[in-house]
Formats: C-alpha cells, sequence, structure tokens
C-alpha cells in the first residue's frame, strides 16, 4: 500500500473520470423489486417478511391527470437489502445499531468475493468452511480489516421454486459455517457480509449451533449484512469497492436498497 | 324432455356481446320476502299467525282475518297446474329475447294459486313442485317443475337462467395453496365445467397438493396472488372475458384476538386476502363478467365468496379474523348490488371452523373441503346467494336471526372459558 | 252481526244522456287531459251547459298521473260540488252510473258529467303495465311479463280445459264484433275478419292469438247523469236505468277465474229491472278478451255455467243477429282506450236505447244490459258490475 496518496479533490476527481470513461465499472448487484420476488418463509404461525406490493395512486387520469405515482409496500427486509445489527437478538444492545444511526461512512467500503459458484452447483448445501476462506486468502491475499465480504454462489441466477429451495425439511441453500463467521468477523474484523441467496445464512442454517450464524456473529459484533445480491459473477476477488446506503428509518432493522460496486476495469481507455 | 346442453361454440368474434337485460325488479316491500327465502332456495311463504291462512301474493294484511302478523314460512311446495300459456309477446325486453317463454298457474296443496315459470317437462296439468328461485333481476320468483325429476332437466333454458350451473362454464378458483383447493377443483370437474382455472400465489415456493390438483382433468394452474394488484390485473386481462364463475377462496387466517397479538401484522394480512383481495378481484374481474352476464350458454353467472359465518358475530378466538370476514361480508353485498345490473350472483359460502391447520387444535364438528365443495356447486345449482355449510354455521345464522345480541354474548361467554 | 235486509231503491227520475265518443286514434302526443277535456266539453255542450255551472263530475283515467280528479277541476276550469274519481277501469263506467245517480237522486248535484279518457304515447302501455298494481307487480309482471295477454291466455286455457271450448268459439265472438264494427266509422278496425283469419293469426301468449287482443288506442267517451226532467227541458234522447249492481273480488277461493262478481248479484239485477234475460235486446259486455265476454254471456244468465261455447255457435251476435252483442265492434274492434274501455259499452248503449245509435242501431233495442269488468289486479278481474237500461219506448 502506498503512502503516496493524491490529495482528496484530486482522487475524486479522477474518480469522475474513470467513471465517465468507463475504466471504473459501477455494477449494480440489486434485484429489481418486484412483487413475485421470493422472500424469506418463516413457519406460518410467525409473522412473515411482506412481499412487495404496489398500488397505483394516479396514472395522469381522473386520479390526477398529468403524474403518476405509486404507493408501495414491503418488509425491511424484502428484496435486496440490508441486515442492521438491531436485526437479530444478538445485536440488540449494539449502540447505533439501527439503520438511521449507523454512521454512513460504514455503507462504502472494500470488498472481497469468495467464490462458491461451482461447490454450490454441486450441492446446494454447501458450505463456506474457514478451510475454504484460507484457501481463498492464500491465492487473493488476508482479508483486510473494514471489508465487505461476498459469497458468490451464482444463486441469483435461480428462477421461481429453485431460490429457495424448500423442500420438506425446509430451505436448502448454500451458506457459511459458525467457523466461517468467527473467523470472518472476529479474527479478520470484516464490514459484513452479503450472500446471493435469501438470507446471509444457509437454508438449513437454523440446526447450526447457534442457529442463524451469519446473524448471529455478524449483529453481535455490530456488522452488517447484504441479501438477495445479483450479478456478484460481475466483480472481481478483490479491488472493488460496494456502496449499500440503507433508506434512513426510524428504528429500522434493514432496508431494500440500490447496491453498486465500484469495479476498475484494466483494459478500458 | 329437456335437450341436454351441448359445449358452447366458439364466440363469433364478430358479433356483438348480448348486452344483458333484466325482467322487471320493481317489488314491493313484503315480495321482497320471496328474495330472501330463494336466497336460500327455501319455498316459503307468509302465514297469518293468528288463523294460519297461507299467504299469496305478499301482503301487508291477512286476507282472511286483518291481521298484520304475517311471517314468512317455509310451506309445502307441492301442488298441480291448473293453466299455463307461452308467452310469445313481452312488454319486457328480457322476456322478448327469450321468448317464447313458458308460465302457468299452479294450484298449491298449501291453498293459494300461484303464477310462476314453468319447466318445459312439466305436463298439461301435472304435479309440480315449486321453488323459489332468484331470477336474473334478484329477484325471488316461483318455478314449477316435474314433481319427480326428469334426465336432463337442470338444462331446461328457462330453468338455467336462474341458476349458475357451472356445466360447461369456466370457472375460476383463485387460490390453488389452499388446502381445499383440489377439493373444490374436483368438484367442478365433476360438475362438467368446460376450464377450471387455477390461481397460483408465489410459485416460487411449492406445496404439497400442486401435483394432484395439476393432474384433475381441465384445470389449468394460473399465476394469481390477491394482494398483488398487477398479479390480478395480468390475468384479469389473460381471462377475464371468460371467466363465467369465480370462486374467491383464498384466505388468511391465523388464531388471535386484539390483546393476545400484540401487533397488527397478521390483521392487516388478514385485510389484504380476506377483504381488498375481494376488492381487486373485483375491480378487475368484476366489469367483465358484468359485461357477460347474457353472453349466451356460458354466460358470466357467479360469483362465490368463501366466508366465515363468525362474519355475522364475531369469534373471539380468532377475532380479528371474524372482522377481516364482517368486512368481507359487507364488501360482498355492494358487489352484488353492483354486479345485478348485470345479472350476475354473488354467492356467498359461511362456514365455521374448517378441517384445516389453522383449525387443527378446535373440536369437530368442521367442514371438510369436500363437505364444502359440494355446497358450492350444489348452491350454483340452485342459483343461491347465500349458502351455509355445516352444523356451526346453521347454528349460528339460526341463533343470528332470532337475536344478534344474545349472539354476541354467548360467543364471548364462549371465549371467556 | 245481523244486518237488516232493505229493498234497494230505484233510480226513478234519473237518465243517463249526451253520449259522447271522441274518435280514437292509435297513437297520440296528447294528454288524458285533452282527452277528457274534448270529450266533456261535448257531452256539456249537447245539452247546454257552461262547464262553470257543471256542479258534478266523475272521471275515469289512467294516464292522468300525478292529477286526479281534484287536478282536472282546475284545469278544466270546473267548479263542481260533487267530484268523483273512479279507478276500476273496465267497470267504471257501471261504477260511475251508480255513484253519480244517488248523487243526483239525493240532490248532491243537478248534473253528473261522466267522463272517461287516456292517450297511449308509443310507450306508455309497457310502463302501465309494470306497475299497474302491487300484485301485478310483484306476482305477474316478472313472470314473461305479458301483461293481460299472458293472465287472460292462462284463464282462457284452463276454461279451455274445464268446459271444452274451442278456439273458433272464441273466434265467433270476435268475427261478429269486426262484423259490427265495419259499421261504425269510428272504429280503429276497419277491414272485414274471417273466421279463418281469425284462426291463422300469429300466437300471442297460447291460446290467445293476435285477434283475441284489444288495440291500446287514445280515446275518450262521456254520458251525462241528471234528473228526467231536465233532460225533457233540454230536450235531447235520455235513458232509464233500471237496475244496477257491482261487486269486487269475489269468489277469491276459487283457483283460477271461471266466473265474476255477476254471480253473485245476478239475481238482483233482474229482479230489481222487472226483467228476464229475454227482455234484453242486445247487450254490451266487457271484452278485453273473448273468454271473458264469454263468461259474462253465462254470469248474467243468457245460458248455464260452461254452455258459452254452445251459446255462441248456436246465436248470431251480429247487429242484425239472434243475440246482438258488442254492437259498435267493442274494444276487440273499436280499440281500448285504457280506462275509457269501461265506457264503450256504457255509451254505445245509450245511444242504442234512444234509438241515437246511426249506423250500428240495432232495430227496436229498447232494453240493453250493460256489464263491465276491470282491474287485473294480480291473476283476474277484481271489479264487476252490470246494468240494465231502457229507452222511454221500453
Amino acid at each position: 500500500m502506498t503512502l503516496h496518496a493524491p490529495s482528496p479533490s484530486a482522487l475524486l476527481g479522477d474518480l469522475a473520470v474513470a467513471l465517465a470513461t468507463g475504466t471504473i465499472e459501477v455494477v449494480d448487484l440489486t434485484h429489481t423489486l418486484d412483487q413475485d420476488f421470493p422472500v424469506i418463509v418463516l413457519p406460518p404461525e410467525f409473522g412473515q417478511c411482506g412481499r412487495f406490493r404496489m398500488e397505483e395512486i394516479s396514472a395522469y387520469d381522473h386520479r390526477g391527470p398529468a403524474w403518476k405515482w405509486h404507493n408501495f409496500t414491503c418488509c425491511e427486509h424484502t428484496g435486496t437489502h440490508f441486515d442492521a445489527p438491531s436485526h437479530w437478538i444478538s445485536g440488540r444492545d449494539i449502540p447505533n445499531g439501527n439503520v438511521d444511526e449507523i454512521p454512513v461512512e460504514r455503507f462504502i467500503g472494500p470488498v472481497c468475493v469468495i467464490d462458491c459458484s461451482e461447490g454450490a452447483t454441486a450441492d446446494e448445501d454447501f458450505e463456506l468452511t474457514p478451510a475454504i476462506i484460507e484457501e481463498w486468502e492464500a491465492e487473493h491475499g488476508r482479508i483486510p480489516e473494514g471489508t465487505w465480504v461476498l459469497m458468490r454462489t451464482d444463486w441469483s441466477k435461480r428462477r421461481g421454486a429453485d431460490y429457495l429451495n424448500m423442500r420438506g425439511d425446509g430451505a436448502h441453500s448454500p451458506g457459511p459455517t459458525p467457523d466461517a463467521m468467527k473467523l470472518l468477523v472476529h479474527e479478520r474484523g470484516i464490514r459484513g457480509f452479503g450472500t446471493e441467496t435469501v438470507g446471509t445464512d444457509a437454508g438449513q442454517g437454523s440446526h447450526y449451533t447457534p442457529p442463524y450464524p451469519a446473524h448471529f456473529f455478524l449483529h453481535g459484533a455490530g456488522r452488517y449484512g447484504l441479501q438477495c445480491l445479483n450479478n456478484l459473477d460481475r466483480l472481481p476477488a478483490t479491488g472493488a469497492m460496494l456502496i449499500a446506503t440503507p433508506l434512513k428509518i426510524k428504528k429500522g432493522t434493514g432496508s431494500p436498497l440500490r447496491v453498486v460496486a465500484l469495479v476498475p476495469r484494466e483494459g478500458a481507455v | 324432455m329437456t335437450t341436454p346442453i351441448v359445449p358452447p361454440p366458439k364466440k363469433d368474434p364478430q358479433k356483438r356481446t348480448r348486452v344483458p337485460t333484466r325482467p322487471s325488479e320493481l317489488r314491493s316491500r313484503a315480495a321482497l320476502g320471496l328474495a330472501a327465502a330463494a336466497a336460500e332456495g327455501r319455498f316459503m311463504l307468509q302465514v297469518c299467525t293468528e288463523c294460519g291462512a297461507v299467504q299469496y301474493p305478499p301482503r301487508d294484511a291477512c286476507a282472511a282475518c286483518l291481521s298484520v302478523d304475517l311471517p314468512w314460512k317455509d310451506v309445502s311446495p307441492n301442488g298441480r297446474m291448473i293453466a299455463e300459456t307461452a308467452v310469445r309477446t313481452s312488454t319486457n325486453v328480457y322476456f322478448r329475447e327469450r321468448t317464447p317463454w313458458r308460465i302457468g298457474t299452479v294450484r298449491l296443496d298449501a291453498g293459494p294459486s300461484v303464477m310462476c315459470h314453468v319447466h318445459g317437462d312439466v305436463e298439461r296439468g301435472g304435479a309440480v313442485r315449486i321453488i323459489n328461485r332468484l331470477d336474473k333481476s334478484g329477484q325471488g320468483v316461483f318455478f314449477a317443475l316435474p314433481s319427480e325429476g326428469t334426465p336432463a332437466m337442470e338444462d331446461d333454458p328457462q330453468l338455467r337462467e336462474m341458476t349458475c350451473d357451472p356445466k360447461f362454464r369456466r370457472v375460476l378458483i383463485t387460490d390453488g395453496r389452499n388446502e381445499n383447493a383440489v377439493a373444490l377443483a374436483k368438484a367442478f370437474s365433476d360438475a362438467q365445467a368446460s376450464i377450471i382455472f387455477v390461481g397460483e400465489a408465489e410459485s416460487w415456493r411449492a406445496y404439497p397438493h400442486r401435483d394432484t390438483l395439476a393432474a384433475i382433468p381441465n384445470v389449468e394452474i394460473l399465476p394469481l396472488d390477491v394482494t398483488d394488484t398487477q398479479s390480478v390485473t395480468e390475468l384479469a386481462g389473460e381471462i377475464g372475458g371468460k371467466t363465467d364463475i369465480l370462486v374467491n377462496n383464498a384466505r388468511f387466517v391465523r388464531p388471535g384476538g386484539i390483546m393476545d397479538r400484540g401487533d397488527t401484522v397478521f390483521a392487516r394480512d388478514e385485510m389484504e386476502v380476506n377483504f381488498l383481495g375481494l376488492m381487486r378481484l373485483a375491480q378487475a374481474f368484476g366489469p367483465a363478467m358484468r359485461g357477460r352476464g347474457a353472453d349466451g350458454q356460458n354466460s358470466a353467472a357467479a360469483w362465490v365468496n368463501l366466508l366465515s359465518v363468525y362474519a355475522y358475530s364475531n369469534m373471539p378466538a380468532f377475532g380479528a379474523f371474524s372482522a377481516s370476514n364482517a368486512a368481507a361480508h359487507s364488501l360482498s353485498q355492494c358487489l352484488r348490488a353492483e354486479m345485478r345490473a348485470g345479472g350476475v350472483r354473488v354467492m356467498n359460502v359461511y362456514t365455521g371452523p374448517t378441517d384445516d391447520a389453522w383449525h387443527q387444535p378446535l373440536p369437530p364438528p368442521k367442514v371438510a373441503p369436500t363437505a364444502l365443495a359440494r355446497a358450492i356447486i350444489a348452491g350454483l345449482e340452485d342459483g343461491l346467494e347465500d349458502v351455509f355449510v355445516g352444523d356451526v354455521a346453521k347454528d349460528l345464522i339460526e341463533k343470528w336471526r332470532a337475536g344478534a345480541k344474545v349472539l354476541e354474548r354467548e360467543m364471548t361467554e364462549a371465549a371467556g372459558d | 252481526m245481523t244486518r237488516s235486509s232493505s229493498r234497494r231503491l230505484g233510480y226513478d227520475g234519473i237518465v243517463l244522456a249526451a253520449p259522447v265518443t271522441v274518435p280514437y286514434q292509435r297513437f297520440s302526443k296528447e294528454t288524458a287531459h285533452w282527452w277528457i277535456a274534448r270529450a266533456l266539453r261535448e257531452t256539456l255542450t249537447t245539452a247546454g251547459i257552461a262547464p262553470r255551472e257543471l256542479d258534478g263530475f266523475s272521471v275515469s283515467s289512467f294516464t292522468l298521473f300525478p292529477d286526479t280528479a281534484v287536478g282536472l277541476t282546475q284545469h278544466l276550469g270546473l267548479t263542481p260540488r260533487w267530484l268523483d274519481h273512479i279507478p276500476m277501469g273496465g267497470a267504471s263506467g257501471v261504477a260511475a252510473v251508480r255513484r253519480a245517480a244517488r248523487a243526483v237522486q239525493a240532490g248532491d248535484a243537478d248534473v253528473v258529467a261522466c267522463v272517461s279518457g287516456d292517450t297511449n304515447h308509443v310507450d306508455s302501455f309497457r310502463r302501465m303495465l309494470s306497475s299497474f298494481s302491487r300484485f301485478a307487480q310483484d306476482a305477474s309482471y316478472p313472470y314473461g311479463s305479458g301483461g293481460p295477454n299472458a293472465c287472460f291466455a292462462l284463464l282462457t286455457d284452463h276454461y279451455m280445459n274445464a268446459y271444452g271450448a274451442m278456439r273458433e268459439d272464441f273466434g265467433r265472438i270476435c268475427v261478429a264484433q269486426r262484423d259490427n264494427a265495419l259499421k261504425n266509422p269510428h272504429a280503429i278496425m276497419k277491414s272485414p275478419l274471417t273466421l279463418e283469419q281469425y284462426m291463422g293469426a300469429r300466437m300471442i301468449s297460447d291460446p290467445i292469438a293476435l285477434f283475441d287482443c284489444v288495440m291500446p288506442v287514445s280515446g275518450a267517451e262521456a254520458f251525462l247523469v241528471m234528473r228526467e226532467e231536465d233532460a225533457r227541458a233540454t230536450g235531447i234522447p235520455y235513458a232509464h236505468i233500471r237496475s244496477t249492481i257491482e261487486r269486487h273480488n269475489a269468489f277469491p277461493e276459487d283457483a283460477i277465474q271461471m266466473r265474476g262478481g255477476w254471480v253473485m248479484d245476478i239475481d238482483e239485477l233482474y229482479a230489481m229491472a222487472g226483467a228476464q234475460p229475454d227482455d234484453i235486446d242486445l247487450l254490451q259486455t266487457y271484452d278485453d278478451y273473448p273468454v271473458i265476454s264469454m263468461m259474462q254471456i253465462e254470469d248474467l244468465g243468457f245460458c248455464k255455467k260452461g254452455e258459452g261455447p254452445e251459446f255462441v255457435r248456436a246465436h248470431d251476435l251480429t247487429i242484425a243477429g239472434d243475440f246482438p252483442h258488442n254492437v259498435s265492434g267493442g274494444q276487440l274492434s273499436a280499440g281500448q282506450a285504457g280506462a275509457a274501455g269501461g265506457f264503450i259499452g256504457l255509451v254505445e248503449a245509450i245511444r242504442q236505447v234512444t234509438g241515437t245509435a246511426g249506423p250500428t242501431q240495432v232495430k227496436d233495442a229498447r232494453t240493453a244490459m250493460v256489464s263491465g269488468f276491470g282491474m287485473i289486479n294480480f291473476d283476474r278481474g277484481v271489479c264487476s258490475g252490470a246494468a240494465i237500461i231502457s229507452g222511454d219506448a221500453a
């Protein structure tokens, strides 16, 4: 890492040029907020995640002649969304643990992408383990502190019932083991963890100890979750910058959001 | 002999869809008692409390003793046809379009003579059984049937005007995920519905009976989520013009009332599905159905709502669910008024606890899906507006009619145990 | 309760005069008020009475709404001291005579002008049927909306089954009346009718066919009820009222109408007049459908119940026949001008017994029986009435 950084204004100026010329590409990691996009399904006696819904208020008609607009409703955890520490019981006492309280600089940071797509294609219950993380680090270097870590599984390419992949014994989708989360959170000090699946945890994550280890360890340590991410196959293993700014919802535990990544394109002009 | 109907030919796209017309709707207030009885398929006449004289036409005072106490009672529907005619010219457009129209005079065993519509299989001077049915204007009218059943008698063209028989009609069942969907679809299939569209919400999550449902003859599963306006609108755009009978079986039910829940999350879901779902469906499918009320043999015929009988009186253990059904019940009355212009019947089917996961801890009796399905088909075949299925629903409505306040207190007592 | 029986007072000294028929039209853009005014003017002019002098006024009409006889007094500039409005349709003529005669007899009025009239707009018949009466609205109109055609089809069907009447029997009544109508310059129907044409006509409501039905038209009829000495002083012809009867909702226990209220009162009708059926020179029945004329022939004592078919086979019902019946053509051939259909037979009978009927005059007609029948309130005619009137020579 060089200490000869340019001045902040030069840096932003260079960034603007890079964005304009495409040498830094903006990649959209977000799914469209769609009424039919799957949400997490809990046992029905529990309250459920609200599906995205949209009602037309007017459409240049008798309800409003020159304008069109909608009311929409959804859960904080609908679609591509952000989990704040207050989302989980382990994070209930974390200071500034709600989306409106999180310092805004926490939303932007470098991102490492661990490609598990091959394993997840072969095994729908594929686990991200410390060994896989260490193997990744052997190739790409140690995960720096304050980094977003995304688990790429290509799960976002699944459609319909294959996405949640619910069966009689629950959902089957890849996710991290408790040890992997302990490693990332406590030893690497990551900023947050993101997945392409409907949650940061595996479909069978309730059977770990503790149950839902990603939620448990991330939020217990004041870190963030991102789920239902898209286009992770368009990110490099390292070197990209992630921007994930949730809505400023008072005492909110999460928020649908537009997640984008800045990706350097070395070959571009 | 009734000529059995055959599947209607495909519609000529160059012909204007026949605009629904209706028989005369004007009635005195007393005569509305016929509509109330026909809503449940009952043959009732006013009977004088004091002298027992059976009255007809409906009136305000006994023609035998001038008592004004004339409650409606079930009376013998049997009689003999003593005169008949075929109306070939009529001052009413509805009948003009359907002449010749057979009517007759029937002397009832119960006393009075009535003028009535007459089934084609009734013989001159023959013994008849009178039924009270809702006509296309939603008024109760008498219809004479042969006292013994005849082959394909339900296909009599005049009778079919008074019923919503699923035979050769196209049905939409709104919620395939509902545990009752297989029984409903099967019943419509058995009743010779030509297509049974089944709406399916959230196709991204599986449910156990999907394969069974899909295997029923004439079933087509299509995406529909009654909580999603766009989904409802899209499906109406696709099949709204060929939905002859719509069965709204989408239902969100959770136990609990007010304080034991502590939030309004389930209540919102209950309103979203049970109340707003009905409204969304009605806004999307209602206009086309109302416009097709006279569209030939497979005209739009009926809108069926499956409701909880606790719409009438709150069951505190399912207090918020009851409330959402009360809202739906009220909205269905509005829908009925709005659909009337097209002669499309709105039939509400009320049940007590149904035999499903949400009522699993409740003691019997509970309404099984097959019983519900049977009641729906029978109700459509009789052209009813109100059907009470099972002992609990029948008991409750009787008590409600006897005294709604007493029933309310009784329901509260049960919850306080 | 026991009732004291009393002999009815006769109508001595009370007469009918100045019969008026305003020629009918199929459709009219005018109102009932217009038609009634024309009839009233003519009858008053005949007797030389100024409208403001008229002290008794009786009206029958279906199409005055929202007015009644009350509104007409102001509309027509009348100041009567006796006013009546008779809602009895086909029985209104006989009813008007009965009421007016007693008023004049008692001195409550000197002259009562009895007027009936209705207009017929293009859609007014349908409008009237749908709300004709509460029972019709509730219990007959919803069944095919065939109106009176369907109701009388049922009565006719039943009558034919019960007594073996054939359509030809009803045809004889209709054909004879058309024959009579051809002599009436004001009749709506002007072409001859044969039995073959009658039988071949299209069905309207089986067994009622086209020529069993009256034609709704616009028109008005009127006459005066006054003291004999006043009529004589004016020098206008007049007829005596020999007897009258009236009955409503007779035989409610009958499953379907096979007889009218006349049956209850027919003996009194003849006794009060001191007459027998043989004394009647012409019969004017209410003929909205021939089956009802046939029932009247029976119920008014010209033959027994069920013998009507045989009676019409055995008699000639034309003006020159052995049983002159509905000699102006009746409603079946002259048209039905609403409530004026309850007057048409009576007004013609006044002309007949006063020898002023002109081309339809029955030779030596002295005594006429006029019968009224009205208001298919539900499944049958509720009102019935009859009168025997005679000219001076009787």
